[in-house]
């Protein structure tokens, strides 16, 4: 028998992959393709202290191996998910981490704040690093400061796990990292979509209603191997890596580079029921290894 | 209503003109559950390099006897290209059935006319022989650019009243579908599949004319169960909402056309 579980600050999972915000929903949507007991947790889609009804339509286009969204956090705000989704999902037998968003450092702690005494929520993921939105989001998470600001104040006011997910969308994404580290972070997970753009070249207008949206996918999946493994060299909180993952491989690819954990998301759209794959996939590898803990993969890269 | 994830037997595939393929499937083991007419399919899309995303493609008739979905599919892209192109045999995997279908009737004496263009009639075939079984008169009003895009005549034609509108007149009444002389009957309901624009003219002539209307939608989807919110649509009752999920089928009062 091998050991799957690892841990993210004080965060236990039974194993390392987790579902990505805003590719999963809340869980129930998946519930007739995956055994939700079976994973190491969900991350729920991003969730803002009122209600937002995203980005106009057209908002997703396909792209060479990957796709671009610009959903712009579309969600019924943190109180709906309190009163509807909570005591719908409660009682899954693995982590429910929320991922929390803002438009300014005092809307991110309200949210955390309000999500606090939720017993089964024992983390949240702070997304400093929605490409989609005007106000928040990346703009907090390009620049050291803005970073640093949003996660020294929510630290002061939420005492269970802080995860703060990263943009890839700047120039170098280990100042980040390890200014949010120095700001309290518990974890930090990586990478969000890249920003990109696509033109329909017949009609002569972008595909996307915002014009520029945010590319995730296999297209994305070296270049975030290649952040987490820079992060992780950078920091000594854990990294929970994604960014393109879409089978077992990957995700112990992720994790030789460095990830304590794994997100998958766009993955999800193709096979929904690749998680637990994955999951049979790294425990498989390890017994083919001979290597007994998930936590031994972790930077278990040789140069 | 449960979703499957479930492999596909490809039993027949026949090319309907030049751009469009009848897929006849059926699964690799076992019986296929109960499927409503205006359902859709996940399909997975092999042999085609550029092709990340499963393809929405509408179910176009279910044979329980014969055990066997019907998807009939429009040469649109790269993705569609290599369905129409997988041969018999293959095996296909379909993530299904999404979504929610056309309504029917409570009261069988409604008068119900089911307004189907270009390859937007697939899922009013099932959709018809769903009514007729049901004891509900049939009427078709079926458009095209041409007489050679007006698909599976036969099988409309043992469900019920065909009437056929082509754009350049090559067969029915010359014209759009909002044009044909049949729409000016006494019709207590439509229900509509097509492109944009005739979905949106022919709501038009149903709420000038005090009809009852459901269209079915085909916004740009990943997912297909509601949880990446790409494929939304402004409604007037909840704001932007999954056509994967609250659709693909809608009432246009619900909608903000």
């Amino acid at each position: 028998m091998v050991d799957l579980s690892v841990n993210i600050g004080s965060l236990k999972l039974k194993n390392p992959v987790l579902t990505a915000s805003g590719t999963f929903g809340y869980g129930e949507e998946y519930a007739d393709f995956v055994d939700l007991n079976r994973l190491g947790g969900f991350i729920v889609k991003g969730t803002t202290l009122n209600h937002r009804e995203g980005n106009p339509y057209p908002r997703m286009v396909e792209t060479p191996s990957g796709m671009l969204n610009a959903v712009g956090l579309q969600n019924k705000g943190v109180d709906y998910f309190i009163n509807e989704i909570y005591p719908r999902i409660k009682d899954v037998d693995s982590q429910v981490i929320v991922n929390v968003s803002g438009a300014c450092v005092e809307d991110y702690v309200r949210v955390c704040e309000k999500l606090a005494p939720l017993d089964k929520i024992e983390a949240v993921e702070i997304n400093i690093s929605c490409p989609n939105v005007k106000q928040g989001g990346m703009a907090f998470g390009t620049t050291c400061t803005g970073a640093e600001s949003v996660t020294r104040a929510i630290r002061e006011a939420y005492s269970k796990t802080m995860i703060v997910k990263l943009s890839p969308n700047v120039t170098d994404i280990t100042e980040i990292a390890r200014a949010v580290e120095a700001a309290g972070a518990d974890a930090v997970s990586l990478t969000n979509t890249f920003l990109g753009m696509a033109i329909n070249v017949e009609t002569q207008r972008p595909y996307l209603s915002t014009v520029t949206g945010g590319l995730s996918g296999a297209c994305i999946r070296p270049i975030a191997v290649r952040m987490v493994w820079q992060v992780a060299n950078a920091v000594k909180i854990p990294v929970v890596g994604l960014g393109g993952i879409m089978n077992g491989r990957d995700a112990v690819e992720f994790m030789l580079a460095g990830a304590t954990a794994v997100q998958v998301g766009t993955a999800n759209f193709v096979d929904p029921s690749v998680t637990v794959k994955i999951i049979d996939y790294i425990e498989d590898y390890l017994v083919r290894h001979g290597i007994s803990s998930a936590g031994d993969l972790i930077g278990a890269m040789t140069v | 209503m449960k979703k499957y994830i479930s492999d596909f037997i490809i039993v027949s595939n026949e090319r309907l003109h030049a751009n469009y393929g009848l897929l006849k499937l059926k699964p690799a083991e076992g019986l296929l559950p109960e499927i409503l007419p205006g359902q859709f399919c996940q399909v997975e899309i092999k042999n085609s390099k550029n092709t990340f995303l499963r393809r929405p493609i509408s179910v176009n008739y279910v044979d329980y006897e014969a055990n066997q979905l019907w998807l009939l599919v429009r040469k649109a892209g790269a993705g569609t290209s290599a369905l129409i192109d997988a041969s018999e045999g293959d095996k296909v995997n379909l993530v299904y059935p999404m979504g929610n279908g056309f309504s029917v009737p409570v009261d069988k004496s409604r008068r119900l006319l089911l307004i189907g263009g270009g390859v937007g009639v697939a899922p009013l075939l099932y959709f018809g022989e769903v009514l007729k079984n049901a004891g509900v008169d049939v009427n078709f009003l079926l458009g095209a650019r041409s007489k050679d895009d007006l698909l599976e005549l036969g099988e409309f034609y043992k469900r019920g009243n065909v009437y056929l509108s082509t754009e350049d007149g090559s067969e029915g009444e010359k014209g759009f579908v909002t044009t044909h002389s049949v729409l000016s009957e006494k019709w207590d309901s439509i229900s509509c599949c097509g492109p944009m624009p005739m979905m949106k003219a022919v709501a038009r002539y149903a709420v000038e004319n005090g009809i009852d209307c459901e269209v079915s939608l085909e916004n740009v989807m990943a997912c297909g169960v509601g949880a990446c919110l790409c494929c939304v649509e402004d409604t007037a009752d909840h704001g932007n909402v999954c056509v994967c999920k609250e659709g693909p089928v809608f009432n246009i009062k619900r909608l903000k056309w």
